[in-house]
C-alpha cells in the first residue's frame, strides 16, 4: 500500500516498505541524492531532513512514520527561479564546505535553528548543530550561521 | 639500488596490486641517469599524442596533456589530482592559468581521465626529490622520463600533501608559461610584429601598439602544432593576478544545493545494491553462511560468498543491509585470535627493553653523552579510523567483455589497473570514473582497498550493474589504520640546561623516518624504530607517522622545560639555530599568542612545532578541563611557514580543519582489538569531536618564507595533540602520555 507524503512541495505515493528508513526512499525510490548515507544509526546528521519543519535524522525514521506529513530535503531549499537560500548563500561566502558530504545535513540543521531560534547565539549553536564534520569546517560553520543571521558581517573573513 | 628505475612496494592484502603504497615508494638509480642527460621536454610526445586524442574534441586544442583551449575561448585544464575538498584543484587552476595569463572566468577545471597518458609527472619529479633530500636534484631530468617513470608506476595519486608544491610548482606553472610563449609566437606570425612587442592579459595577446589583439582561441590551433619550450621563464610574484589570492574555491556551490554527486550517489538503470560483510579478525576466511535468513527479506536477490567474506544483492541498500543482519557467517580467525592491543603494546614494550631496533638515525655518540640518570618517558597511542563522511561506494558494471568502475578514489589510475588485474580483463577493457570524493584523509589509496577487488568480483558474475556500499560499522571494521605505536624518549639535560643526548625507541609496524623530520639541533640525537606487525593494515593517516612522533617528541620537549625549570618556548628556542625558518615560525606563534600573558585560574598554555611534508607548523592552544573530564580549547594561535601559499582562504581552511581532526584523535579516537577483531563500530564508540568542542578562536597566520614549496592539507595535524597535552599539563599538572585523552573510546 503506498504512504502518501509531501517531499519538497510535492504530492507523492511512496511504494517502499513500510521498515524501510527515509533516508533510502529519499535517495533510491525519488533519487533525491542530495541527503546522505553517514552512519546509518542517527549519530552523525548527514541524512538531516526537515518533517514538518523539525530537524530529523532520516537514516533512522520507517517511511512508514511520515505519512500525511511533509519533508523538505536540500533540494528543497532554493527559492523561487533557483534562488539559494540565505543560509546556503553564507556557506558560499564563508567557503565553508571541504569535501562536502557532510555540508547538506549541516545546511539543514542550520536552517531549522534559524527558523526557530531567529538569531541563535553561539550557546545555541553549540547545543543545535551536533552533525559531524570530518574535514572540521566548524569555524566556519558557526561563522555561516552569525553571517547568514545578520550577526556578523565580517564572519566572512579571508574568503573572497 | 638497482640501475634501473625500480619501484618498490608494499603490499599489505594478498590481493596482487599493482598500487604504490605512497610512503614506500623509492625509484633507484633516477638520479644518476638523469644527471647526464640534457634538453628537458615537457612532452612525452606519445603521452601528449594520446591525451590530445582522448580530450580536445572538434574546435579544440590540446597543449602539454593538461589542457586544451577552445576556439570560444574556454580552456579546460585536466587535473590528475582528486580534490577531496582540500581546495587543491582551485589551487591547481590558479597555478596554471596565472602562467597563461588565462581568463579566469573562462577557465574550467576537470579530472583527468584514468589513463596512463595522464600519468602525473610533477609528483613524481617531486617525490624523487624528496626522497634524495634535494629538491633541485631532479632538475635535471627530462620530463619525458619522469613521464615514463609515473606511468610505470600508475602514478595519480593524492597524498603527501603533494598537488600544488610538486603538480602545481613543476608541471601545471610550466605548462601554462609555455602554452604562452607559443600563443605568442603565433600571434606575432599573424601580425607581423616581434613577439617582443606583445602582451598577454585575460586570455588574449595584445598589440599594445597598434592597438590590435587576439583571442588565445583563435591562436590555440596553430599554436598547438609548436614545440614547446621546456623551460619557460616563470613569473615574478609581484606580477601574480591570481596565485596568491583567495578566489572562491571552484567545487563549492556543488555542494550546498545537495548537486554534488559523490560516488555513494552514482546510479544506473538496473542498478543492483550489495553490502559486505569480511571477517571480523583481518586474515579470517568465510567457512560457511546459511543464506536462507538474507534470501527471506523482500527485495533481497542474491548472497554471494568470496573468500573471506559474504555480500548481499538487493533491490537497495535497505534490504541488502537487512538481509546481511538476518545471517551469522562463520569465519576463521587467521590464526590472529590471540592478538588485541594490550598484546600489541606488550610485544612493543619487549622489542624496545630487548633493544636490536630495525633502523637507527641520528648523529652523536649518544650512549657515551647519556649519562648516568636521564629523564625518561614512555608515550603510547592508538590506531586511528580515518572516519571519512562517506562510506565507501563503488558501482561496477560487466558488460560486452569491458568493465566500468564509478567512485571516488585517490588514485584513479591505480583503481583502475587494480581492477585490470582482479577481473583478468585486458587494460583497455577496464574504465575507471571518477567522482567526488567524501573524505578520504589517506584512506581511499587503493591499495588499501579491497572494495575495488570486491566489487569488481560482484561485478564479474553479475548481469546487471551493481553498487557496493560498505555500511559505517564495516568502514571502521575493516580499516587501513593510523598505526597503534609506543615510544620511549630518553634525554640528558646538562647542568648547562641544554640537551647533550637524546634519544627515541619506538615501535610499530615500520619506521616513521622518511616522514618525519626531527628539527631539534642536538649534539647527539638517536632515533630507533622496532618493527612488529599485526593482523591490521596500517596506512596513511593525515600526516602520516607525522602525528605520533610529532606527539612523542613536542610532548617530551615539554617535560625536559620543565624538567630543566626553563620556560617551554625559550627551551625550544635554545635547540633550533639561529636565523632557521623554525625559530621564525617559533617566535611567531609565541608573540602572536602573547605566550606570557596572564590566564585566568585552571587555563593552561602549551605549545607544539612540528614539521611535515615540508611545512613547519606551531600551535599554541589555551586549555581547560570541564567538570566531566572533557578538554576545552579556549584559543589556539597558529603561525606556518608552508614556504609560500597559492590561495590563502583555502590553505586556512586546510590548516584550521587539520588542528580540528589533530584535536579530535587526540581527545577521543581510538580503534582498539580483541582476538583479532576491531571492537568499535560506529560513531557511537568512535567519537568525533564535534562543533561544540572546536575552538571559539584559532588565529591563522602564514610567513611567506619564499622557501620550497611545502604542503598545506597535512601538516596542521601533528602539533595539535601536543599543543593540547601541553596546556592541559600547564592548567592541571597532569602529564598526557597515553591517547586518547578521555577513555570514552571502549577500550
Amino acid at each position: 500500500m503506498a504512504i502518501n507524503t509531501t517531499i519538497n512541495g510535492k504530492a507523492v505515493a511512496l511504494t517502499a516498505e513500510p521498515d524501510t528508513p527515509l533516508l533510502w526512499v529519499i535517495r533510491e525510490e525519488l533519487g533525491l541524492t542530495g541527503t546522505k548515507f553517514g552512519c546509518g544509526i542517527a549519530a552523525c546528521g548527514a541524512c538531516s531532513v526537515h518533517v514538518d519543519g523539525e530537524i530529523t535524522r532520516s537514516c533512522s525514521v520507517p517511511v512508514s512514520d511520515i505519512a500525511g506529513k511533509s519533508i523538505t530535503t536540500i533540494e528543497g531549499l532554493k527559492g523561487a527561479e533557483g534562488k539559494l537560500h540565505a543560509v546556503q548563500q553564507a556557506w558560499i561566502s564563508a567557503q565553508v564546505p571541504q569535501c562536502g558530504y557532510c555540508q547538506s545535513g549541516q545546511i539543514m540543521a542550520a536552517v531549522a535553528l534559524i527558523e526557530k531560534t531567529g538569531k541563535p547565539s553561539d550557546e545555541q549553536i553549540d547545543e543545535a548543530m551536533t552533525n559531524i564534520c570530518r574535514c572540521g569546517t566548524y569555524p566556519r560553520i558557526r561563522k555561516a550561521i552569525h553571517a547568514a543571521t545578520g550577526q556578523a558581517a565580517t564572519a566572512i573573513e579571508g574568503a573572497a | 639500488m638497482a640501475d634501473n628505475p625500480t619501484l618498490e612496494m608494499e603490499q599489505p592484502t594478498p590481493v596482487k596490486r599493482k598500487g604504490v603504497k605512497r610512503r614506500a615508494f623509492l625509484i633507484g638509480g633516477v638520479a644518476v641517469v638523469g644527471a647526464g642527460l640534457f634538453g628537458i621536454s615537457i612532452l612525452d610526445s606519445n603521452a601528449v599524442k594520446t591525451a590530445a586524442k582522448l580530450t580536445a574534441g572538434k574546435g579544440e586544442h590540446s597543449f602539454a596533456t593538461w589542457l586544451k583551449i577552445a576556439e570560444d575561448n574556454v580552456i579546460t585544464i585536466y587535473s590528475p589530482h582528486t580534490d577531496i575538498g582540500q581546495g587543491s584543484n582551485t589551487g591547481l587552476a590558479q597555478m596554471l592559468a596565472e602562467e597563461l595569463d588565462a581568463a579566469w572566468d573562462q577557465v574550467k577545471l576537470v579530472s583527468a581521465p584514468a589513463e596512463s597518458a595522464f600519468a602525473n609527472v610533477g609528483l613524481g619529479r617531486g617525490f624523487m626529490g624528496e626522497m634524495t633530500g634535494q629538491p633541485g636534484i631532479v632538475n635535471g631530468i627530462p620530463q619525458s622520463f619522469l613521464s615514463f617513470i609515473a606511468r610505470q608506476m600508475n602514478l595519480q595519486i593524492t597524498g603527501g600533501s603533494s598537488a600544488l608544491r610538486y603538480t602545481g610548482q613543476v608541471t601545471f606553472q610550466k605548462v601554462g608559461a609555455a602554452t604562452r610563449l607559443a600563443l605568442i609566437e603565433t600571434a606575432a606570425k599573424r601580425l607581423g610584429v616581434p613577439a617582443g612587442e606583445l602582451t598577454t592579459q585575460d586570455s588574449h595577446v595584445i598589440h599594445a601598439k597598434s592597438s590590435r589583439s587576439l583571442p588565445y582561441g583563435k591562436l590555440a590551433a596553430e599554436a598547438a602544432t609548436l614545440s614547446l619550450n621546456n623551460e619557460p621563464e616563470l613569473k615574478d610574484p609581484k606580477n601574480y593576478r591570481l596565485m596568491r589570492q583567495s578566489l572562491p574555491r571552484l567545487d563549492i556551490p556543488a555542494k550546498v544545493d545537495g548537486t554534488a554527486q559523490y560516488g555513494m550517489d552514482f546510479s544506473v538503470p538496473d542498478m543492483r545494491v550489495a553490502t559486505i560483510m569480511a571477517a571480523p579478525a583481518r586474515g579470517g576466511k568465510l567457512t560457511s553462511v546459511d543464506e536462507a535468513p538474507a534470501l527471506a527479506v523482500k527485495g533481497v536477490e542474491k548472497v554471494i560468498k568470496l573468500d573471506d567474506a559474504v555480500a548481499v544483492v538487493a533491490k537497495g541498500y535497505w534490504a541488502a543491509i537487512s538481509g546481511l543482519r538476518a545471517m551469522t557467517p562463520q569465519f576463521t580467525d587467521g590464526g590472529n585470535g590471540a592478538i588485541s592491543t594490550a598484546s600489541i603494546f606488550k610485544a612493543y614494550d619487549d622489542l624496545i627493553a630487548k633493544g636490536e631496533p630495525a633502523g637507527e638515525a641520528g648523529e652523536g655518540d649518544v650512549k657515551a653523552a647519556m649519562g648516568p640518570k636521564p629523564v625518561e618517558a614512555k608515550y603510547q597511542v592508538p590506531f586511528l579510523h580515518h572516519a571519512m563522511m562517506e562510506p565507501f561506494a563503488l558501482t561496477a558494471h560487466f558488460k560486452d567483455g569491458k568493465l566500468d568502475i564509478w567512485g571516488g578514489m585517490q588514485d584513479p589510475l591505480a583503481t583502475k589497473m587494480m581492477a585490470v588485474d582482479v577481473s583478468g580483463l585486458d587494460s583497455d577493457k577496464v574504465t575507471f570514473h571518477p567522482m567526488l570524493i567524501g573524505g578520504s584523509f589517506g584512506r581511499r589509496l587503493p591499495m588499501y582497498m579491497e572494495i575495488v577487488s570486491q566489487v569488481t568480483k560482484l561485478a564479474m558474475q553479475l548481469p546487471y550493474p551493481v553498487k557496493l556500499i560498505w555500511s559505517r560499522e564495516e568502514e571502521i571494521a575493516q580499516g587501513a589504520y593510523r598505526p597503534q605505536s609506543a615510544a620511549v624518549l630518553k634525554a640528558n639535560v646538562a647542568a648547562n640546561k641544554r640537551i647533550a643526548a637524546y634519544s627515541n625507541d619506538y615501535a610499530q609496524t615500520e619506521s616513521a623516518e622518511s616522514e618525519t623530520t626531527f628539527i631539534y639541533n642536538l649534539p647527539a640525537v638517536a632515533r630507533r624504530n622496532y618493527e612488529h606487525k599485526s593482523n591490521q593494515i596500517t596506512g596513511a593517516w593525515r600526516s602520516v607517522n607525522s602525528t605520533q612522533q610529532g606527539f612523542y617528541n613536542e610532548s617530551f620537549m615539554d617535560e625536559l622545560a620543565h624538567a630543566a625549570g626553563v620556560d617551554p618556548v625559550e627551551f625550544r628556542r635554545n635547540h633550533l639555530k639561529a636565523d632557521s625558518r623554525h625559530l621564525r615560525v617559533l617566535d611567531e606563534c609565541a608573540r602572536l599568542a602573547n605566550w606570557k600573558a596572564p590566564l585566568p585560574e585552571g587555563v593552561g598554555r602549551g605549545v607544539a612545532i612540528v614539521e611535515s611534508f615540508k611545512t613547519i607548523v606551531a600551535h599554541v592552544i589555551e586549555a581547560s578541563v570541564k567538570e566531566d573530564g572533557m578538554p576545552k580549547v579556549h584559543k589556539i594561535t597558529t603561525v606556518v611557514d608552508a614556504g609560500s601559499i597559492v590561495n590563502p582562504d583555502a590553505a586556512k581552511a586546510q590548516i584550521e580543519g587539520g588542528t580540528i581532526m589533530g584535536l579530535s584523535s587526540a581527545i577521543g579516537e581510538a580503534v582498539t582489538l580483541e582476538k583479532g577483531a576491531v571492537q568499535q563500530s560506529n560513531f557511537s564508540d568512535y567519537p568525533l569531536l564535534k562543533l561544540a568542542d572546536a575552538p571559539l578562536v584559532h588565529d591563522i597566520h602564514f610567513i611567506d618564507s619564499g622557501a620550497y614549496m611545502g604542503g598545506i592539507g597535512e601538516p596542521g595535524v601533528p602539533p595539535a595533540a601536543p599543543a593540547l597535552a601541553n596546556a592541559l599539563f600547564a592548567a592541571t599538572g597532569k602529564r598526557v602520555r597515553n591517547l586518547p585523552i578521555l577513555t570514552q573510546a571502549k577500550a
